[in-house]
């Protein structure tokens, strides 16, 4: 059971932990995932990002957003706490080589999962341009990981309150249409950012490779719950991906499967906030008895 | 609700007889002992004749209204008078065609003789010296196709509905076994410092532990889920078998120092030839399953609402998705669900949607009920539930709204042509048959093919066109010391089967590790 030996609140709802997992720590490659579960009997399995490793430490890095019961759960979690079942590294690991410039976009906590991949893409000897997205200053995450790694950084946020303000498709079409055009581009995060991304880049035609986080069971191809479309072929994202051409996907399948649990995510969200409440008033209480 | 005959065309003669008026085990008990204190009383055996003349025993059940809404199990095993009256209907032929039937040769006829003469006991270790896994088989096994086809008894009568009833006996000796306490922990050999992986905790990788393990040998075994037994675990349902007794043969493996790795993929945590090159395991056996989903490759299959029997049962057993306040797992709401296929796994997806509460589940196969897959007492629980059939029909594409969410199924109808390669009669659509069934659930159960996983991060593995792992007589593949066995080499096959490919594998493995050739 792996056990959490760093966290750190980057904002109100994104937490980035370190886990011991040596074994996941010495496999994994960019691109690849894990999937989680707080409880063998009755925890839903959730997979989430590797953001960073360290196989000398047999350490992993993780980074989530507080989205739902299990998130929102393995926030409260502290160092020292352990996780029952972690399960990686899965997926297949990006294809890296040098490919000339790559123009690397990631948005949100999609930063997480670019970031060793950038990093891969930099140890291959590719001129890198990053541009990240955020919707506020507050909200940037890996900023100065990402600085350190690329040759040209650009972040936007929509308030405009670090950077250029704007969506991150704006800089992405400008580098797109000068010369010469970047070899290749990565874009992660929300769905609709990645699809925004992908119509940005396919006039100037650069191959766009995006990391899909569909809903999955068993992350082994068992379950096929992750399917998606891609190029009017259905393939499976934790063993067929999670990495695809973007100009390929089927985005609105890819959304709309999404929204399959939505009433039910919504509850457990509704009734996790509930209990923490009352967890809070019943340490209030505690606090006022003595 | 349909009872399961109004709305569907029943092709055929209907496989084994289903009474749909439902007799309680009280009564069936009773029947029994009627027949039994009827039965002459000297030491005198019965002739033929007169055993041909008792009646095939029928499974109590629970009652079919409450368990649509119940998770307990359906079959709840004979009495003993039902017991001793079955055992009684066995022939004991010299030539034991039912042994022939089974996959791991079991001697049928010497554990029936001891059942019929009370002794339980010796009953299950004639079994166990074949066969592992008893209780698991004597519920899950298709014995109408296996030790039951060839018996002279259901020759006998034209029908192998009244076969005897082998499987039945064979559960209730196993059961008496584990709730009286008598099942033993096997003895261990000393250690010999030699160290086997065992990939998969389904009943292949299950059976290989505990052989391997037997002769000293260390053993390893690596499962991805978080829950060891593979698709005794995930994919059948506890109304059907107990994940109790599934735990229980973990349990044993344990107990016998049996090392389980849990959240372990071979393949990504850590790759098959680096267990042997690098971590210092001497052999070892692939029993990952064939854990790959066939869809029908139709239109509108990615619509939402349309689910591999896969994922609708991993939710609904392994993840408990059936315990709505408790498990965080979701199941999808449905209110009419289509299930496609007409083995197993389309029994349990129907059986499982009923209970989670849909109001109408149709089950569509393309044959007739006469070639369905599933056992025999899997499609008449399915019935007296209230799924629905629909034989001669099949899916043509899948329909959904403007949020994507299936609406609806269109459909085929088909008749019967000519036998195709397996001997079935081959489905033939008819063409302009098409019509719109309304469902907002689609649970696709047409078989697996094999997982990749293993064969893509194992350079030198042999595969065959359709990716199950090559073996030898001896179960091992084109790497010296790696064995196969199980759906991985079958394709989706059966518990049994799996069992018998381990036990082989497991022999081969003790044999090379001993110094032997191979």
């Amino acid at each position: 059971m792996p056990l959490i030996v760093f966290k750190q609140q980057l904002s109100e709802d994104v937490v980035l932990m370190r886990l011991d997992a040596p074994l996941i720590a010495r496999e994994r490659r960019p691109g690849q995932f894990i999937i989680l579960q707080l409880d063998d009997d009755y925890g839903e399995r959730i997979p989430l990002t590797i953001a960073d490793a360290d196989p000398v430490a047999g350490t992993i890095t993780i980074l989530f957003q507080t989205v739902g019961g299990t998130t929102h759960r393995l926030a409260q979690y502290s160092v020292g706490d352990t996780i029952q079942s972690v399960l990686g590294p899965l997926g297949t690991p990006t294809h890296i080589e040098r490919f000339g410039t790559v123009v690397c976009v990631g948005g949100g906590i999609g930063i997480a999962p670019l970031h060793p991949i950038v990093k891969g893409l930099r140890e291959a000897g590719n001129r890198l341009i990053v541009i990240l997205g955020a919707r506020s200053k507050n909200l940037l995450v890996f900023e100065n990981e990402m600085r350190a790694l690329a040759d040209e950084l650009i972040v936007c946020t929509d308030d405009g309150s670090y950077g250029r303000k704007g969506l991150v498709t704006v800089p992405l079409k400008e580098i797109c249409g000068g010369a010469p055009k970047p070899d290749l581009a990565f874009a992660i995060g929300p769905p609709v950012m990645m699809r925004a991304c992908c119509e940005a880049t396919r006039p100037f035609a650069v191959k766009t490779m995006v990391s899909l986080n569909a809903i999955m069971v068993d992350g082994t191809g068992m379950c096929g719950g992750c399917r998606v479309t891609v190029g009017g072929q259905t393939k499976f994202t934790c063993v067929d991906g999670p990495e695809f051409d973007g100009h390929l996907v089927d985005f609105d399948n890819l959304m709309q499967r999404l929204r399959a649990y939505k009433p039910h995510e919504e509850e457990a969200h509704h009734k996790c906030h509930l209990e923490m409440e009352a967890q809070k008033l019943a340490a209030r209480q505690r606090a006022g008895a003595l | 609700m349909s009872s399961g005959n109004g709305s569907a065309k029943i092709g055929g003669a209907a496989k084994g007889g289903c009474a749909m008026s439902h007799a309680t085990r009280t009564q069936l008990e009773q029947a029994a002992q009627a027949q039994l204190d009827a039965l002459p009383a000297g030491k005198e055996p019965l002739k033929p004749r007169e055993r041909l003349a008792l009646p095939a025993q029928e499974m109590p059940t629970r009652d079919p209204v409450d368990r649509r809404k119940s998770m307990q199990e359906v079959a709840l095993g004979y009495t003993e008078a039902q017991v001793r009256l079955e055992a009684r209907r066995c022939l004991q032929c010299r030539n034991a065609p039912c042994v022939q039937g089974c996959p791991v040769r079991i001697e049928i006829p010497a554990f029936i003789q001891a059942v019929s003469d009370g002794n339980d006991a010796e009953a299950i270790a004639i079994i166990r010296r074949a066969s592992l896994l008893p209780a698991v088989c004597g519920r899950v096994c298709p014995q109408e196709s296996q030790c039951q086809l060839p018996c002279t008894v259901g020759k006998s009568l034209h029908d192998v509905g009244k076969a005897v009833m082998i499987g039945r006996l064979e559960r209730y000796v196993a059961d008496l076994e584990r709730e009286s306490g008598a099942l033993a922990t096997p003895v261990v050999k000393p250690p010999t410092g030699k160290r086997v992986a065992v990939i998969g905790s389904g009943p292949a990788g299950i059976t290989v532990a505990a052989d391997v393990r037997r002769e000293g040998h260390e053993v390893v075994m690596f499962e991805a889920f978080h829950k060891p037994g593979g698709v005794l675990m995930y994919g059948i349902p506890e109304f059907r078998l107990p994940k109790a007794i599934v735990q229980q043969e973990i349990d044993t493996l344990r107990a016998m120092g049996v090392r389980i790795e849990t959240n372990f993929v071979v393949g990504r945590t850590r790759k098959l030839l680096d267990l042997l090159e690098k971590d210092g395991f001497d052999a070892a056996f692939i029993g990952s399953g064939a854990g790959l989903p066939n869809f029908m490759n139709i239109p509108g299959e990615n619509l939402v609402g349309v689910f591999s029997a896969n994922e609708y049962l991993t939710r609904a057993n392994l993840m408990r998705a059936y315990d709505k306040g408790r498990a965080e797992t979701p199941i999808y709401p449905s209110r009419r669900v289509a299930v496609l296929g007409g083995g197993n796994v389309a029994m349990d997806s129907a059986r499982m949607a009923v209970r989670l509460g849909a109001e109408e589940v149709h089950l569509i196969y393309r044959r007739t009920e006469a070639e369905m897959p599933a056992r025999v007492e899997e499609v008449g629980h399915a019935k007296e539930e209230g799924v629905i059939f629909h034989i001669l029909e099949n899916a043509k594409r899948v329909v959904g709204d403007a949020s994507g969410r299936v609406t609806g199924l269109e459909c085929l109808r088909y008749e019967l042509g000519a036998p195709d390669k397996s001997g079935r009669p081959r489905p033939v659509e008819i063409a302009g048959s098409e019509f719109m069934r309304e469902v907002d659930t689609v649970i696709v159960a047409i078989g697996n093919s094999s997982n990749p996983l293993i064969r893509q991060t194992t350079a030198g593995l042999e595969t065959d066109k359709r990716g199950n792992i090559v073996v030898d007589a001896d179960g091992q593949t084109s790497i010296p010391g790696v064995y196969a066995g199980g759906d991985i080499v079958l394709g989706a096959a059966t518990v049994i089967l799996a069992m018998g490919e381990g036990r082989r594998a497991a022999a081969a493995i003790n044999r090379r590790l001993a110094g032997g050739t191979k």
